[in-house]
């Protein structure tokens, strides 16, 4: 295949890729490392790098609507990026070390577990629950615009978040991820912050998070500028496209449907792991 | 509620701040287009090997290396210029929430913010390997 037919066609599936990442708020490099691992043969380090890279696209390309929405947490997402980016340098220095077949594996359960937790759902619905005193004295309890108006939430079992975080930061930088899915996890079931809140402020956190890394994959040559280019535009036009609908989206169907992709790109990877073809 | 200073609350800084990160990546992204463009004029037709990791070369792996190539048009180097860019807009972000939580004197989002910069910026000026 040529350069040139290359590169379009990673384009495409990138742009694909950076759309599902901004609407459930995951973040494109859980499709990207398996499309160009799996579809293009591309060894595991260099679409990590693509991917580390493109999560930043994501991140930081979607936050200006976000914002404007008033669904993210700036304090919340500032306190937890101290576990995140931590995690993300003991993930990335993990990454440069352990042998590629053993990532790949790594990669494909953590893909079959997204999905499960996906497929879980959100759980109830935040109710009347006491204010957490750590939350108010981190000011982290805050509203958000609901179909029914404004809407107050008070933030839960902090402690657990943040631990939760550092290993969701160590899977970022050890995978080249966002891990949007196990911090929404942490924020929406673990801490009792509403979903969209929860998701728009992984989204901003994911940036910071793989920013982390980023400098160890660049030192390592994890990034090479042929593939990250295509991977990078196409996100970064995927993720517009897909922030210009969040607000109008179902959430729940589109994390089933989600889902169902994700676990599949994980038993892709497992299988290719043990069969020795990553 | 905590006292709030020169104007400056959350909503207003959260708002500047995402204005700021979307800047920042179309200017890396217009960075990388051009990179690219110039790139796949050159190589278009090559036949690229991502299937052996050999990891890129030694002008493609840190900032001053970047900057030569850049000098010397090396379109992958241009390319590498506007992800190197891309890298730097979440580190502008925490500097500006650092500026924006100290203009508020709220210390302890101060102490945070700080905390996560130096995270940053160790890993990005290289103290790990």
């Amino acid at each position: 295949m040529t350069n040139l037919l290359l590169v379009l066609l990673i384009w495409m599936g990138s742009l694909c890729g950076g759309l599902i990442g901004a609407l459930t708020g995951l973040g494109g490099g859980v499709v990207i490392v398996p499309l160009l691992v799996l579809v293009f043969g591309v060894d595991i380090r260099y679409a990590m790098g693509a991917s580390l890279i493109s999560v930043i696209a994501t991140s930081s390309g979607a936050a200006a609507a976000y914002v404007k929405e008033g669904f993210s947490n700036i304090r919340i997402g500032m306190f937890l990026e101290i576990a995140t980016t931590i995690g993300a340098l003991l993930g990335a220095s993990l990454a440069v070390r352990l042998p590629t077949v053993l990532i790949g594996g790594i990669f494909g359960g953590v893909l079959v577990v997204s999905a499960l937790l996906s497929l879980r759902g959100p759980g109830d619905p935040p109710g009347n629950e006491p204010p957490d005193p750590l939350a108010t004295r981190l000011k982290m309890d805050s509203t958000y615009p609901s179909l029914t108006g404004i809407k107050a939430y008070h933030v839960r079992r902090i402690p657990s978040g943040f631990g939760m975080m550092f290993g969701a930061g160590t899977l970022s930088g050890l995978l080249g991820i966002g891990s949007g899915a196990f911090k929404v996890l942490a924020m929406d079931q673990v801490m009792r912050i509403p979903f969209k809140v929860s998701t728009t402020t992984s989204n901003f956190m994911i940036g910071v998070t793989a920013a982390a890394s980023a400098g160890i994959y660049l030192r390592r040559g994890f990034i090479a500028p042929g593939l990250a280019m295509p991977v990078v535009l196409g996100v970064i036009i995927g993720s517009i496209i897909g922030t210009r609908v969040l607000v109008k989206t179902k959430t729940k169907w589109l994390r089933i449907v989600f889902s169902f992709v994700i676990a599949i790109l994980g038993m892709e990877m497992i299988y290719g792991a043990f069969t020795g073809k990553l | 509620m905590q006292t709030r200073s020169f104007g400056w609350n959350d909503e207003k800084v959260e708002s500047a701040v995402g204005v700021l990160l979307q800047v920042g990546v179309f200017a890396s992204g217009a960075v990388v287009l051009a990179g690219g463009i110039l790139y796949l004029a050159l190589f278009g037709d090559s036949r690229p090997d991502y299937h052996d990791f050999v990891g890129e070369s030694a002008g493609l792996r840190s900032f001053h290396a970047v900057l030569r190539g850049v000098s010397h048009f090396d379109s992958q180097a241009i390319i590498q210029l506007g992800l190197l860019l891309l890298i730097a807009t979440p580190v502008v972000r925490v500097i500006f929430s650092l500026v924006a939580f100290w203009l508020q004197r709220d210390r302890i989002y101060v102490i945070f913010t700080s905390i996560v910069l130096a995270i940053l910026l160790y890993s990005l000026l290289g103290g790990v390997r």
